[in-house]
């Protein structure tokens, strides 16, 4: 095969260097490469076709609007409508959300031919007394109205009896998404928060620790085997990802995590002040804004004196961040079903932590970038292609609790 | 195990098709030429599985000299053979996607002159 390129490789690893678990779906030949490909369709998208629609917002789109309305747009809701009347927007908003749309259907027709093997796997493996299902919890209201990034059946769908589904689809495919830049077992962002915390607090030793929102829990890994004599508990609604993801770490040798299906916006099953440390990585954009003042009163309540609280998002929409930036992130809330993205990316979180009780003064506010843990994979730091909303660096919005 | 749970068949095909809860959106003016682009895409990828499987046989029969259904499954491309590859996907999609690069450069350069109109101003010149 002839390579005709540029002087520095800057693409997506191969699919087949993905970190290997016991659960991690097998994938054909031909299904590894529309991994591949549709990674690189990603990548393409943000490097080589976005910059052409923002230069065409600087040069035609955004002078063309000042014309009409002799005024510059007063917020990205107004640039995100004359954006949709240029073309190369439109050709680029369909392009992405068609390689999301492919991107799903690829993982799951990996992941159900072979889901009565990963649903007899994930039993064998998962430790009983690591897993805490509560079958008479309903998925709250957020999650039903819309499948969230177009993840068809969403997170909490059981399509078989003990269902991993949901779970093995995630995993296996989001190295589509993000091009290697999370590492190796997508836990960058758990990588991230672990240096965030050895610096602020080189002595911190937590007795239990709290995570919100687990999902499969790629990221609460890496924590746990940081502080490897702290008891964590990981929380989430759907009962898919806690299968998988209590199996994925007794597969991984992390045995310090009970996954528990419970509604982070209502841990009455918690005592107060039993965690030194509560926290959430890329979780609250996934709720509600009264689910989310509910879950800043729960942290709150649960956080142990002398404890911290801290909450990972993209970061807010703030004056700061030009009006064109803003209506780019805020693609996936309109295009991509993230229904409650563009209102929590407008709050000031700030206000939310405080009026739950937290101490302004005592406030946390520091930006975090995945950690990839290989050669050969994306360092997010470094990486200058913005694909806006998705790239691995983020914003910690959390709190001190006086001792 | 699963049989004692009497699991019911998936129709994998359908359900991996399926489409998510929520109205799509549609970008392009003509909603039809953007399910036909949708078509066009994912046939530009299996094109692109194609050629990687092809790449896959050549390197596989240049190393070995012969090669079994196994090998191709299991075959993991070296780094640099991985770096290679992913450098044809690359100019792959800049090929298959070159109308959008050529459209970005136009209105780059904003107005520009179609051929009728240089060759009108050809005859007064």
């Amino acid at each position: 095969m002839q390579a005709v390129g540029r002087a520095d490789y800057d693409g997506p690893p191969d699919y087949r260097t993905v970190g290997r678990h016991a659960l991690l779906p097998n994938t054909t030949h031909d299904q590894a490469e529309r991994y591949n490909f549709l990674a690189h369709l990603n990548r393409h998208l943000a490097a080589e076709v976005l910059p052409g629609v923002t230069a065409a917002y600087q040069s035609a789109i955004e002078p063309a609007f000042r014309q009409q309305h002799g005024r510059a747009p007063a917020d990205r809701h107004e640039v995100r409508r004359a954006l949709e009347g240029h073309s190369l927007y439109r050709l680029w908003s369909a392009l992405r959300r068609n390689t999301m749309e492919m991107r799903q259907q690829s993982g799951l027709s990996v992941v159900l031919g072979q889901l009565r093997e990963l649903i007899d796997r994930s039993a064998e493996l998962a430790d009983r007394q690591r897993l805490q299902l509560d079958p008479k919890l309903k998925p709250p209201r957020y999650l039903t109205a819309v499948d969230h990034h177009c993840m068809p059946g969403s997170y909490y769908t059981e399509r078989l009896k003990q269902d991993v589904s949901a779970a093995a689809n995630y995993d296996s495919g989001l190295f589509v998404t993000t091009g290697g830049l999370l590492g190796r077992l997508a836990d960058g962002g758990g990588r991230g928060m672990v240096a965030f915390l050895k610096k602020l607090r080189p002595d911190f030793a937590p007795r239990r620790i709290l995570d919100l929102g687990c999902g499969l829990g790629h990221n609460v890994l890496p924590i746990a085997a940081a502080y490897p004599d702290a008891e964590v508990t990981a929380v989430d609604v759907a009962a898919p990802m806690l299968r998988y993801g209590a199996a994925r770490a007794a597969s991984l040798g992390v045995n310090n995590v009970t996954f528990v299906q419970a509604d982070a916006a209502n841990l009455s099953a918690f005592e107060d002040g039993c965690f030194d440390w509560v926290g959430s990585i890329m979780f609250l954009h996934e709720t509600s804004y009264p689910a989310l003042k509910r879950i800043m009163a729960e942290s709150r309540r649960l956080v142990a004196p002398g404890g911290l609280v801290t909450h990972v998002e993209q970061p807010r929409y703030d004056a700061a961040m030009p009006l064109l930036e803003q209506a780019l992130r805020d693609w996936d809330a309109f295009n991509n079903n993230e229904p409650f993205w563009t209102k929590l990316h407008e709050i000031d979180l700030d206000q939310l932590m405080v009026a739950a009780g937290f101490d302004r003064n005592r406030l946390i506010h520091e930006g975090v970038h995945a950690i990839a843990d290989e050669e050969g994979f994306g360092d997010a730091a470094a990486d200058e292609v913005e694909d806006y909303g998705r790239k691995p660096a983020w914003r910690i919005t959390g709190a001190e609790v006086p001792a | 195990m699963s049989e004692d749970r009497e699991q019911p068949p998936l129709d994998v095909v359908r359900l991996a098709g399926a489409k998510a809860r929520g109205k799509r959106p549609y970008f392009l003016e003509d909603a039809d030429a953007e399910r036909v682009l949708s078509i066009a895409m994912a046939i530009a990828g299996e094109l692109a599985v194609l050629r990687q499987r092809l790449d896959t046989i050549e390197e596989l029969l240049e190393t070995r000299g012969s090669l079994t259904r196994e090998e191709i499954e299991a075959f993991v491309p070296s780094p640099a053979h991985a770096e290679e590859r992913g450098r044809w996907h690359q100019e792959y999609l800049a090929r298959i996607l070159r109308i959008l690069q050529q459209e970005a450069e136009a209105e780059e350069r904003g107005d520009e002159p179609t051929s009728a109109e240089a060759g009108a101003r050809m005859l007064g010149e």
